[in-house]
């Protein structure tokens, strides 16, 4: 029986994760591991979360104690699976009874033969990386869309010792899955870049000459490290686009204030201008499907699910957490998600669920009394919305100059996907939607 | 209360929670309701039960959407009825809300689909209490959240004998229970409808509502729609 050695790494569980910290051993060596059942809990600064296995198997290793804190990447045990490759060995030729590694190489091949248009051709950073590792790319193979190689089956290719170059991939890139878990199902292989970290190019700090005196150092925390890097992706490989609407919001400040302390009652919670906003936001999205999609290279995902992320500030740091189906919920049931979602940001006990699956995000920055910002799209999504400030402004209706409770709405958009022309037609559907609340709009 | 001011002027309806009653026992059940309230021997009613898992084809039916024969039927214990109302097929079980409205409606304004669209609202009030905004898909009877349905709907209006407009049986099947997509859907196209998804009240809200008290909650809305005084006959 073949045996295969897996290992299973810390995932980047979050866009707010670097690292991670091994709180409980689940199973130990020797006991078996179903696929997808958990090995450990790790514990990170925000996010606790149970880690499935990638593979079923014997857990023959534990690579990382429990108490541990390792980067995201890392190896943290090693799972023993049967026969998992017999696929390929048996599509190969014999002779080919090889290592795992071989057997892998090999299902791709089949793959490419019949039908890999786009397998010869290669990205810039997909050139790059080889060029790094002194590999050749006709080695290796590749699982994006077409048979396109992308960075992760470099990164594997490399992993897999079968490059045979000097260098070995450690430290700060995910390692991903073996390939012989991938090649059985290529779910996430349609040339997406989500689970990739860029390489950060190393900085020179020349000591503490360019300080003054009485300046002060403040380390980096994972988490800012983790947003630094997050940003600096965005604003990279999307190119942004800007655009603003502004609303009357008289109504909405009538409504809310009419609703508000029955709400508190009732429900025990703030009813928040931004229920109402997300509303008009989700529905002016069911009506422009496109601005819930992602870059997928030579494709546009439109996403199905309507999943809000909420950019939630802490003191220092940006958490998104996300309201799943938002379209399923009405005004009250937004208003109760943001509550607990806020809430949960705040103690510190946003789970992993929490955190995953965004489609579009929407960013409150008048909670802190800005009236224009300039946001980074919250990055695979194709936009990012922000609500900034309620103020009272005079505003000319009809020729006479009335005074309206006025707001900003920001978009900045992935212009790869959109243009002008759909994104002012979402902004209008969203302004319609805003403005068309009245004292009778019901939030149940 | 409002309704209190009102009662006099409200018909009255009979609710009658059963809890779990067989499909074939349930179906006798309402052709008898349904000809004594014809008769007039009878308070219009609302039953309300569950049934042990059965999957029930309407008058528009497709054999092609129940994807398991006989045997497989019978290894689920699953039993399957070919009835006398709208609709394609569907699946019951435990862990849903079945209602079955028995009203007679007059000729005189006499609107059957605003009847369905009536169901369907009661539904969507008591879900809009949870922060669930459900609707409907214009081209389907039934009601949704998202692309999943939550409740089906099939009915059949009786042709009064005495009077001259109708009584309805049949009724709506609303899931409460998580995992009931699993377990009944799985075997059957809903409705005939092949892209969309099954979803439950416990799915959307992560409660743990039972049956009958997600059947208690149901009849002020189903009053309050349908503007009779309602009264729950203990059993």
């Amino acid at each position: 029986m073949m045996k295969t050695m897996t290992e299973i790494v810390v995932p980047q569980l979050a866009e707010s994760l670097v690292s991670a910290t091994i709180d409980k051993w689940l199973k130990q060596p020797g006991d078996w591991v179903d696929v997808y059942e958990p090995v450990c809990e790790i514990i990170t600064d925000k996010v606790n979360a149970e880690l499935p296995s990638t593979v079923a198997g014997k857990l023959v290793q534990i690579l990382v104690e429990k108490g541990e804190t390792v980067p995201v990447g890392t190896p943290i045990c090693v799972i023993e699976t049967e026969g998992t490759v017999d696929v390929a060995l048996q599509a190969a030729p014999e002779g080919h009874s090889a290592t795992s590694e071989r057997a892998s190489e090999k299902e791709p091949l089949a793959v490419e033969s019949e039908d890999a248009p786009m397998r010869n051709r290669f990205s810039p950073a997909v050139q790059q990386l080889a060029a790094e590792h002194a590999i050749r790319l006709s080695d290796v193979p590749g699982t994006g869309l077409g048979g396109r190689i992308t960075r992760k089956d470099v990164l594997a290719y490399v992993a897999s010792g079968a490059g045979k170059s000097n260098q070995s991939a450690n430290g700060s890139v995910a390692a991903p899955a073996p390939r012989t878990v991938d090649a059985a199902a290529q779910v996430r292989s349609s040339g997406l870049h989500l689970t990739e970290t860029p390489k950060f190019p190393k900085i020179e700090v020349e000591g503490s000459s360019n300080a003054g005196r009485g300046d002060n150092f403040i380390d980096v925390t994972p988490i800012r490290n983790t947003i630094a890097r997050n940003m600096r992706q965005s604003v990279s490989e999307i190119p942004h686009a800007w655009t603003m609407i502004e609303v009357d919001v008289t109504n909405l400040v009538l409504l809310r204030n009419k609703l508000k302390d029955d709400f508190m009652k009732r429900e025990g919670i703030n009813l928040t201008y931004l229920a109402f906003l997300l509303k008009a936001v989700v529905n002016a999205i069911k009506d422009v499907p496109i601005m819930n999609s992602m870059w997928a290279v030579d494709k546009i995902i439109v996403k199905r699910d309507i999943n809000i992320a909420l950019a939630v500030g802490t003191e220092d740091s940006v958490l998104t957490p996300v309201i799943k189906n938002a379209d399923h919920k009405n005004v009250a049931g937004l208003a109760k998600e943001i509550e607990e979602l806020a809430r949960k940001t705040r103690e510190g006990k946003l789970t992993l669920s929490d955190m995953q699956g965004g489609t579009f995000t929407v960013n409150n920055t008048g909670s802190f009394g800005s009236i224009l910002s300039y946001p980074i799209i919250n990055y695979p999504q194709a936009a990012i919305l922000t609500f900034e400030s309620i103020v009272k402004r005079p505003v000319v209706i009809n020729d006479m100059i009335a005074v309206r409770s006025m707001a900003n709405l920001c978009l900045s958009l992935d212009h790869r996907i959109l243009d002008g022309v759909i994104c002012g037609r979402f902004l209008q559907r969203v302004k319609d939607n805003l403005e068309s609340f009245n004292l009778e709009s019901k939030l149940y | 209360m409002a309704e209190a001011d009102n009662a006099i002027s409200l018909r009255r309806l009979d609710a009658h929670y059963i809890g779990m009653l067989e499909y074939a026992q349930a179906w006798e059940l309402q052709k008898t309701y349904v000809k004594q309230i014809d008769q007039g021997e009878r308070e219009e009613s609302l039953l309300l039960l569950q049934h042990p898992p059965t999957y029930t084809m309407g008058s528009d039916k497709h054999p092609e959407h129940l994807l398991l024969d006989e045997d497989q039927l019978a290894e689920r214990g699953i039993t399957l009825f070919q009835i006398d109302r709208g609709g394609d097929i569907t699946y019951h079980g435990p862990g849903q809300i079945v209602g079955y409205p028995l009203l007679y409606l007059d000729a005189e304004g006499l609107n059957l689909h605003g009847y369905l669209r009536s169901l369907e609202q009661v539904i969507i009030n008591w879900l809009s209490e949870y922060g669930i905004e459900a609707g409907r898909k214009p081209e389907y009877t039934g009601v949704w959240v998202g692309h999943s349905k939550i409740a089906a709907i099939g009915v059949k209006f009786n042709k009064a004998r005495k009077r001259r407009g109708f009584v309805t049986s049949h009724g709506f099947a609303l899931n409460i229970k998580s995992g009931i997509a699993e377990e009944g859907f799985s075997g059957i196209v809903p409705c005939g409808i092949q892209q969309f998804g099954v979803t439950s009240f416990n799915d959307l809200t992560g409660l743990e509502l039972t049956v009958e008290e997600a059947a208690m909650q149901l009849l002020p809305h189903f009053a309050k729609e349908f503007k009779y005084d309602l009264k729950l006959i203990e059993e």
